[in-house]
């Protein structure tokens, strides 16, 4: 009777599958309004009536003339938002289980900072990767991002090993200053090769093309379907390490897996948008409030609420101040900065 | 046939040895009990067994060295409770325990099929913790937090259970019930349990067999009964036991209250 009663309870606790379909209109509808607004404002009619014409060759007569043009522009960039949004907001959710700290994020541990020099040094300096001469940007990025994380976690390891919050966070931010001083050495020697220094520190997907959501998209299949796949692993470090090693977890293998994704990632995002920080930070954040710390849950979860999350941050960006665009890092940061501030606060009160 | 057999096992950090040619063995219902002063390598025989360290010499789990085994089939074997668990996220009781069905799971999903669901719920009855599966870890008393861990070792079901002082910082009452829980645990079926236990007196009275360690090296080894005498362990904490148990338990007899 008892157990039976405690087996309802376990089905109760799942996610629903009526619960992914609300995540799934809210991202949509979220898109929508997104294309929808800007320096110019679409009527709803027009975007449904551009899918038709695209997707079901249905003629539209549109109220706007320019929608369809406008919507070229807006739809490949409001995708790559939600694709990073997704990105980020993933590989937050995965190192704060991994490493077990609420507050590790690309941008708080200087993941992000390394990948954008990882950039700027492939521009600045014309290195092209053989065989892939296209995208060395971005494998650049992606190198740099894990040779920044690995660097991170080697010094913490060496400095403190139970691999603290204040520790990995100090270490972060130290590297972080290091890292944008080496960047404005380059760019005072190589300005004229950099578009806009803007661009890397504070990130823009303004002119965001196809291919690039093209790009994101493959990376995220690959690197966030593999952090998808390894929610239990990350249940258990989030509790320990020793207890992952005890339930039969390949401790280093599953921590090089996952950081390996999460440099992939973050390293993608950054070479196409710029250093976005605190998606990582706010999105799981705000999730795990909502549906708990099971990574099971957390982390699909995760992934609607960052596309939604980059979507409408990115939105702010273009309208707020129209027409004139800020750029979407500088939301980010405005808005994770103070969220890390009352994180933080709480962290502080927990361990007391 | 021993559970768990370790055959001149040394650890090393860096070039100094924390461990020197340690040998033991565990039989089925046996409890074998890590004691020595502060310092002398007993939580290092955990991490050696659990795989948290390298390790020279042999470790045998069952017919196995430890060495060739995946740490899937590793954690079907032994299972390791360490010292302090500073938890950070919510994760309720149920979480917990299920993850002790890890080494079980199949696939790249690691499903979950319905005999895991039921050993879950039969491990935190064991543990009395049927009322609280649902509540946060970050709520839980300390002995509740430890018996939440405990379950979790008993999903997760091996033959040998290795404890880092498992009432460490638990009230007196706590531990008695952790303490007859393990004793229970250990006395159905092959199994047997390795643990650090610093207070003499609960090691002697639950442990069948103890292992004394002084600076990384074996002071003595076989029963309780052979290990625990006063001259071994005076020699070994600089201390005159008999003095020290008389003055402490003198306060508890019948004759103190009859006076």
């Amino acid at each position: 009777m008892q157990l039976k009663e405690s087996k309802n309870r376990i089905e109760s606790k799942r996610l629903p599958q009526w619960e992914y379909l609300a995540f799934i209109a809210a991202v949509l509808i979220t898109f929508v309004i997104c294309i929808g607004l800007g320096s110019v404002r679409l009527p709803v009619r027009d975007i449904l009536g551009y899918f038709g014409e695209r997707i079901f060759g249905i003629s539209c007569e549109y109220t706007l003339r320019s929608t369809p043009q406008i919507l070229t522009v807006r739809i490949p960039r409001v995708i790559c938002v939600a694709l990073s949004g997704i990105s980020l907001a993933l590989c937050g959710c995965a190192m704060q289980g991994l490493l077990k700290n609420p507050l590790a994020e690309g941008s708080t541990m200087g993941v992000s900072s390394g990948a954008a020099l990882g950039a700027i040094v492939a521009i600045a300096f014309d290195i092209s990767v053989p065989v892939i001469s296209l995208a060395s940007a971005t494998v650049m990025a992606m190198i740099f991002a894990f040779g920044s994380i690995m660097l991170i976690l080697a010094l913490a390891y060496k400095l403190d090993y139970s691999l603290s919050t204040n520790t990995i966070i100090l270490l972060g931010v130290i590297y972080s200053m290091f890292i944008s001083s080496i960047i404005m050495f380059i760019t005072t020697f190589a300005s004229e090769k950099i578009r806009s220094i803007t661009f890397w520190t504070m990130g823009s997907l303004q002119g965001s093309t196809y291919t690039e959501a093209l790009i994101l998209l493959v990376v995220l299949i690959v690197a966030g379907g593999t952090i998808l796949l390894k929610a239990e692993e990350l249940n258990a470090f989030a509790i320990g390490e020793d207890n992952a090693r005890s339930i039969g977890i390949d401790v280093r293998r599953t921590r090089l897996i996952i950081l390996i994704a999460v440099s992939a990632l973050i390293g993608t995002c950054v070479s196409i948008g710029g250093s976005i920080g605190f998606v990582g930070l706010v999105v799981p954040h705000m999730t795990r409030m909502i549906v708990g710390p099971n990574h099971r849950r957390l982390l699909p979860a995760t992934l609607f609420a960052g596309a939604a999350f980059l979507m409408v941050m990115d939105l702010i960006a273009r309208t707020v101040l129209r027409p004139l665009e800020l750029p979407i890092g500088a939301v980010t940061s405005l808005i994770g900065a103070v969220m890390f501030v009352f994180i933080f606060a709480g962290t502080r009160r927990n361990t007391k | 046939m021993s559970l768990l057999k370790l055959e001149k096992v040394s650890v090393f950090y860096g070039t100094a040895a924390v461990l020197k040619d340690i040998s033991f063995e565990a039989g089925k219902n046996e409890w074998l009990m890590l004691t020595g002063p502060n310092g002398a390598g007993k939580s290092t025989v955990i991490n050696a067994v659990g795989g948290a360290v390298d390790y020279s010499g042999t470790i045998y789990i069952g017919e196995c060295d430890r060495k060739t085994l995946k740490p899937r089939d590793t954690a079907k074997r032994i299972g390791v409770l360490s010292q302090n668990h500073s938890i950070g996220y919510s994760f309720t009781v149920r979480d917990l325990v299920s993850l002790g069905r890890y080494p079980y799971r199949k696939g790249l999903l690691n499903a979950r099929d319905v005999s895991d669901e039921e050993m879950v719920e039969k491990a935190i009855c064991e543990v009395g913790l049927e009322d609280m599966s649902g509540r946060s870890l970050l709520t839980l008393s300390g002995g509740e937090l430890q018996r939440a861990f405990i379950a979790q070792l008993f999903a997760q079901d091996p033959s040998v259970l290795l404890l880092d002082e498992p009432t460490n910082n638990l009230d007196l009452v706590y531990q008695k019930e952790i303490f007859d829980l393990l004793d229970e645990w250990v006395k159905r079926g092959d199994r047997a349990i390795v643990s650090v236990v610093h207070d003499i007196g609960l090691a002697r009275a639950y442990g069948t067999k103890a292992l004394l360690l002084n600076g990384g090296v074996t002071v003595a080894y076989g029963s309780t009964d052979e290990v625990f005498r006063p001259e071994i362990i005076n020699e070994s904490y600089k201390l005159d036991i008999n003095d020290w148990m008389k003055k402490l338990y003198s306060f508890w007899t019948e004759d103190h209250r009859k006076c």
